[in-house]
């Protein structure tokens, strides 16, 4: 008899995978973080060029670069719906939460995808050097959960809205400036060679914050979706 | 009526006062008066901010539009005040410490609240239909609201302060001020926070007068 | 078995008052039919019967034999056909209705599903994407995914919308197969699909 929790577990999944495979169908979403990713990084490499930038520029390139492809990539999850009109088919499907949670997981996985490609490029295009590989790898994860807590429902709101492309990246910026900063604090600690201990702060800091904002999103979330 | 005169005459006595009565604060001379408008100025935007998200709450709860009104004059004064406390802090810090602008955890936390204001008002702006503008907004100015302790706790740790906070709130956290200066200071904090009520209630009058014509 | 009532339902869209305290209430097994002039509101009557829409006033109630039933667990026996109801194109029809069942909690296999899609004369095109659809195919698949669900309440907007006469020979079919079983609402301008309802209400 399988419990509530694991029927909600499949009902979101399913949501999850099929947010995945139309991805992989279209890549409208990966191709603008990666193609931003990419640019970018490539431009700061070739103009800096011979001369070194410090742990603290390259952190703070780091999470920026991440941030601007969150807005790049990730303003469209609910727009997307709303264009094609299958906000219906989701609506008569579940109830609100469901359609939050998939979605969430999405931007989350997505953004994971991200740091696949891009920190190797890091490391190689900018010298990066990983010397608490666990660290840096642990408020990157942690980093992207937040983000995307955050931009979810910011994505949500978005489409509701006329203009579109500005407002996504104006109504993020505020909300996430806590999650910019304790994550370029990690990155540096990290590529310093700073202990697990030494940056609990901003670990714990990013994971309150996404238990936070998940919490209030899922809330708030209904208001959002229902017209 | 009483009340106005009186906020009118207590507001001018704190101008005229501020400028000639205690003396200047030891380390940074003559400009610390402007504490007696900064600090009250700053604490109303972070009150406005309250009043506005308490407003966006009741706003889902009940889906009354008076709320999602008052929510928007309440952001809109805010976004005054914070803009008032934005250049008072300024040109306190050209003056004390030589330049306009240093990303100290208060500037800081200022500055994300003018881009929180800022932000909130365009995402009204982008919405035309009532009820879907009053939702979204309302949801927007919680999420915010949620963040601001996680600023608090972030910022102060980014950058050493130069805001002058030893000198009014000493290591146990017990408000330590002269009598002369407190004697000031908290009938200037009392006489801000009276303003803005008094402007947010006129706003009101303004937008139901605007309603009724419309 | 469940039954739908609305309460006093008004729906303005800004100034734009749409609909204005509509009642009505449809027990399992009967069929009402909303009629009305295009733009008085039928669409949207049965949208918020869906719960895609809110009213701005009033209250939709479901009831399984008396007992009031929350909207979250009604959600789960009700379906909506409408021309606004879109699947995703670059899914295959299998995947938009399994993604469907998925969602909704259900647990159909794929042989089930693949069953409804050709008992609605879309044979063998189960693996192909929505996107390629004609739109009288769509609106056949929509029929697919209702039989999937198998609901206990069922809204029809415009059922024969797109459809050649095979396709309308099926609806027709379909309503009365489903009728039996059901709480029908059909809301429809071509009075040959008047004929299935029990009662009426009129619009605008």
């Amino acid at each position: 008899m399988p419990t509530s929790l694991s029927i909600w577990v499949e009902r979101v999944s399913a949501l999850f995978l099929k947010e995945i495979k139309s991805e992989l169908r279209t890549r409208y979403a990966f191709n603008s973080l990666l193609m931003f990713s990419v640019v970018t990084l490539t431009a700061v490499s070739f103009s800096v060029g011979q001369f070194t930038l410090s742990v603290q520029v390259k952190s703070a390139l780091y999470w920026l670069i991440l941030f601007f492809a969150s807005m790049a990539g990730l303003a469209q999850v609910f727009i997307k719906e709303e264009e094609a009109k299958t906000s219906y088919l989701l609506k008569l499907a579940s109830p609100p939460a469901i359609i939050y949670l998939g979605k969430f997981l999405y931007n989350w996985v997505l953004l994971l995808a991200l740091q696949v490609i891009i920190i190797p490029l890091f490391v190689i295009f900018l010298n990066l050097e990983l010397v608490n590989l666990a660290l840096f790898l642990t408020v990157s994860f942690l980093g992207s959960l937040a983000l995307s807590a955050a931009t979810t429902i910011i994505g949500a709101i978005v489409s509701k809205a006329n203009v579109k492309g500005a407002l996504f990246a104006v109504l993020s910026f505020p909300l996430l400036i806590p999650v910019l900063v304790a994550g370029i604090e990690g990155a540096q600690l990290a590529t310093s060679g700073a202990k697990f201990s030494e940056a609990w702060g901003q670990i714990s800091l990013l994971l309150s914050f996404s238990v936070v904002m998940l919490t209030v999103s899922i809330i708030l979330f209904e208001f959002v979706w229902s017209e | 009526m009483l009340w106005k005169i009186l906020l009118f005459v207590v507001m001018t006595l704190i101008i005229i006062f501020a400028n000639l009565w205690p003396p200047p604060q030891e380390k940074l001379g003559e400009v610390s008066r402007i504490f007696y408008f900064h600090v009250p100025v700053a604490w109303v935007s972070v009150v406005a901010f309250l009043v506005a998200m308490i407003n966006s709450v009741q706003y889902l709860r009940t889906k009354n539009l008076q709320y999602d009104t008052n929510s928007a004059i309440s952001s809109r004064i805010g976004l005054l005040f914070a803009f008032l406390a934005t250049v008072t802090g300024s040109l306190f810090a050209k003056a004390a410490w030589g330049s306009y602008w240093n990303w100290d955890p208060r500037e800081t936390s200022l500055f994300v609240l003018l881009l929180i204001y800022g932000a909130y008002l365009a995402l009204r702006s982008a919405v035309p239909e009532e009820s879907k503008k009053a939702a979204l907004s309302a949801v927007y100015s919680i999420l915010a609201f949620v963040t601001v302790p996680f600023l608090v706790f972030v910022v102060p740790r980014v950058f050493k302060s130069l805001h002058p906070t030893d000198s009014i709130v000493d290591k146990s956290m017990k408000i330590q001020m002269s009598g002369q200066v407190s004697s000031l200071f908290f009938p200037s904090l009392a006489a801000f926070t009276v303003l803005f009520f008094w402007m947010y209630h006129l706003e009101q009058k303004v937008e139901m007068k605007s309603k009724k014509e419309a | 078995m469940l039954s739908l009532k609305l309460e006093s339902i008004s729906k303005s869209f800004g100034y734009r008052q749409v609909l204005k305290g509509i009642n009505l209430e449809v027990q399992p097994g009967q069929c009402c039919g909303i009629v009305g002039p295009n733009g008085s509101g039928k669409s949207t009557l049965l949208k918020i019967a869906a719960g895609l829409i809110s009213p701005t006033s009033g209250k939709i109630r479901f009831a399984d034999s008396n007992k009031i039933v929350t909207f979250d667990t009604a959600r789960n026996s009700l379906f909506w056909i409408a021309p606004d109801l879109e699947f995703y194109g670059e899914l295959t029809a299998l995947e938009n209705l399994s993604l469907f069942a998925k969602i909704r909690g259900l647990k159909k296999s794929r042989a089930e599903i693949v069953e409804q899609i050709d008992r609605v004369g879309l044979e063998k095109r189960e693996n192909d994407q929505v996107g390629s659809y004609s739109t009288g195919m769509r609106q056949r698949l929509k029929f697919a995914l209702a039989l999937v669900c198998e609901p206990q309440i069922l809204l029809l907007d415009e059922p024969g919308s797109n459809l050649d006469w095979q396709g309308v020979d099926f609806v027709d079919r379909f309503i009365r197969d489903l009728k039996q079983k059901t709480a029908l609402c059909l809301a429809t301008n071509n009075p040959d699909e008047t004929k299935y309802a029990d009662f009426s209400i009129h619009l605008g």
